[in-house]
């Protein structure tokens, strides 16, 4: 669990088009560990998508830029390696699966084919029969009857393509798995079932995975550790426990979980954070948060934080200072 | 005993498919007192929204009965709905989708009032439009602004606002808050709390969100294939959940609690069937962990269990 397997140091991404710049990850560090589950947790808009898109080098073309920073996996920089490269670590070492199960798969070819294709670009020492091999197995590995192989995405529930999607991304045992919001487009009893599904997966295949979502239930559920986002940068990154139980916490993750109807407590209001998420083309100066923030001091609106540590817990706060 | 602002009775909507009907709502019963929010749950399929544009007549019933204060309006000719069409709103689930691009806000807003002509007064109209934003929280500034120009909390504040516009006293809220961040989620609930609380609005919040629906509705349904397959106050349904089904699905949310974890090793199997040509019995015998030979052989009728508490499956 403590052995490194990719790394991300000061990462600035930012989207250029030609009416403004937006800034949509700043300074990122993150560190991700063999066979852990991090969950990257963060509203709509907090940079979540870009930093996962950033680490399979899929971010628009010529729009998106990573303009520093690196991004190591199994020590190669992949910032600095080329397309021919990348497509040579994509789905082979790393792989996504996105968030919308329905837009993710190739309509015009069966599921079988299209588990078959990672296989035919990652594996070519694999036979036509080897290949068909694998993929029943896989399909059984994710729930599937192997039957299935021969029918089209239409053909399959939302639940079922999901599973279509992760055994795709599983095909070749990536050690980094990044995952989307892959349970967000689906009702609760489905994602329970994948859930649980990704959990076996994982601890089978020892996969480390980001899981990348908005709901804090879900990340209680399967995640080992936690960062929250907020405007492009971490605010706060700790084991699940630190962030579900310590008694600190940046004023943004008591504002998250102020805004969660709490099932077990009968609350007459929810304590929302008010205010917006900040315009990314044009962020404030000093702390990010601080327009929105309860707890503001004259120093948030100027200086921008550091991070503060207590062990694995790192809050990016002026609140903590020594 | 008070009259309930609505109820239905066996209302019924089905759909013709070329593989069949479709069973989209299959005789529901409901009652909705003066003041109170019920909450109708379901995953999606489940005909929970089906149900709410039924009761408003925005898709016309294959049969039951809708009572609005005693009255079947669905024997309403068109003169009459227009009438009581003013105290029957709805907002909608998506507020990227629901706002007409080419309007803005203001337009948008005074819409319902020229359609039902309560207001012809030019003045009196821009007072209202102003005073209806100021209740729903956007700044006057925004008056001419198009949807696109705003972010989903304040379009969905917009759709809040247009409801309100004709001094409504039912709202069918169909997922008002699903495609919003949490944090502007729980601004909206808070709202929309507020209005119930000032105006006595009488609301049925349509949602797939558990926690959502505890914490803002009075009494709970919760449908299964479209079928109401639990009926009881709010409390009682998460205290002691009674139908397999409702067990099922409090079991599958995911709680943000590490203490009391949800028992995701518990969940149910399979898939929700198809609603096109129903077998009779009860529609989640297939899933149901507790299924026996009774449940697949007539239709399961919703039985009041407990004093409120309805429900339907033959353990009970």
């Amino acid at each position: 669990m403590t052995e490194k397997l990719a790394e991300i140091k000061d990462l600035h991404v930012l989207y250029k088009t030609d009416e403004n710049t937006v800034y949509a990850v700043n300074d990122l560090n993150l560190t991700i560990y063999k066979g852990e589950t991090l969950g990257l947790v963060g509203e709509t808009g907090a940079g979540k998508t870009t930093t996962a898109l950033s680490i399979m080098q899929l971010l628009p073309e010529r729009v998106g830029v990573i303009e520093q920073g690196q991004i190591i996996l199994d020590g190669i920089d992949i910032t600095k390696t080329t397309e021919a490269d990348m497509r040579l670590i994509r789905g082979e070492r790393v792989s996504m699966i996105f968030q919308d199960p329905m837009t993710s798969l190739n309509p015009i070819l069966t599921i079988g084919d299209q588990i078959a294709e990672v296989l035919e670009l990652h594996r070519k020492d694999m036979n036509k029969d080897q290949i068909a091999k694998r993929v029943d197995e896989i399909l059984k590995l994710v729930g599937l009857s192997a039957e299935r192989k021969h029918e089209y995405p239409h053909q399959f529930s939302g639940g079922m393509k999901q599973r279509v999607v992760i055994a795709m991304a599983l095909a070749c045992e990536p050690k980094l798995l990044l995952a989307d919001e892959p349970t967000t487009a689906l009702d609760v009893t489905i994602q329970a079932q994948i859930l649980k599904m990704m959990k076996e997966l994982k601890t089978r295949l020892n996969t480390a995975m980001i899981f990348i979502t908005h709901d804090l239930g879900v990340v209680a559920q399967i995640c080992d550790r936690v960062a929250i986002m907020y405007a492009g940068e971490i605010i706060e990154i700790g084991t699940t426990e630190d962030i579900f139980e310590a008694k600190n916490h940046h004023p943004y993750t008591e504002g998250l979980f102020g805004s969660i109807p709490d099932m077990t407590k009968i609350t007459r209001r929810l304590n929302p954070i008010e205010g917006l998420m900040p315009d990314p083309s044009d962020p404030p100066k000093g702390c990010k948060f601080h327009p929105r923030c309860p707890k503001c001091m004259e120093q948030c609106k100027t200086q921008n934080p550091q991070n503060h540590s207590a062990d694995a817990h790192t809050i990016k706060c002026h609140l903590f200072a020594k | 005993m008070n009259v309930p602002l609505i109820e239905t009775k066996e209302l019924k909507k089905y759909f013709s498919t070329p593989k069949g009907e479709l069973h989209a709502v299959d005789g529901v019963n409901l009652k909705i007192e003066k003041g109170n929010t019920l909450g109708v749950v379901g995953e999606s399929g489940c005909g929970k929204s089906t149900l709410g544009r039924a009761i408003l007549r925005l898709l016309e019933p294959t049969g039951g009965e809708v009572l609005y204060n005693g009255q079947n309006i669905l024997k309403y000719d068109s003169k009459q709905m227009l009438e009581i069409r003013k105290d029957l709103q709805i907002i909608f689930q998506d507020p990227y989708a629901s706002l007409n691009p080419r309007m803005t806000i203001s337009e948008i807003i005074a819409e319902p009032i020229k359609v039902c002509k309560t207001i012809t007064n030019k003045q009196e109209m821009n007072d209202k439009i102003y005073d209806l934003m100021e209740t729903v929280g956007l700044a006057e500034r925004l008056v001419n602004t198009y949807p696109h120009e705003l972010d989903g909390g304040r379009r969905q504040r917009i759709g809040i606002a247009r409801a309100l516009a004709l001094d409504p006293k039912f709202i069918v809220c169909d997922e008002p808050v699903s495609a919003l961040d949490v944090s502007i989620q729980a601004q909206i609930l808070n709202l929309m709390m507020d209005l119930q609380e000032e105006r006595g609005l009488t609301y049925m919040f349509i949602t797939h969100d558990l926690s959502v629906v505890k914490h803002i509705s009075k009494d709970i349904a919760v449908m299964y294939l479209g079928q109401c397959v639990e009926r009881s106050s709010s409390a009682d349904l998460f205290r002691t959940p009674l139908h397999p089904y409702t067990q099922a699905l409090l079991n599958a949310i995911p709680v943000p609690n590490l203490r009391n974890k949800t028992k995701i090793d518990e969940t149910i199997k399979g898939e929700i069937t198809s609603p096109i040509n129903p077998k009779p019995g009860c529609r989640f015998a297939a899933r149901c962990p507790k299924a026996n030979q009774a449940c697949t052989q007539t239709d399961i009728e919703l039985r009041e269990i407990e004093s409120g508490h309805f429900v339907a499956c033959t353990l009970y």
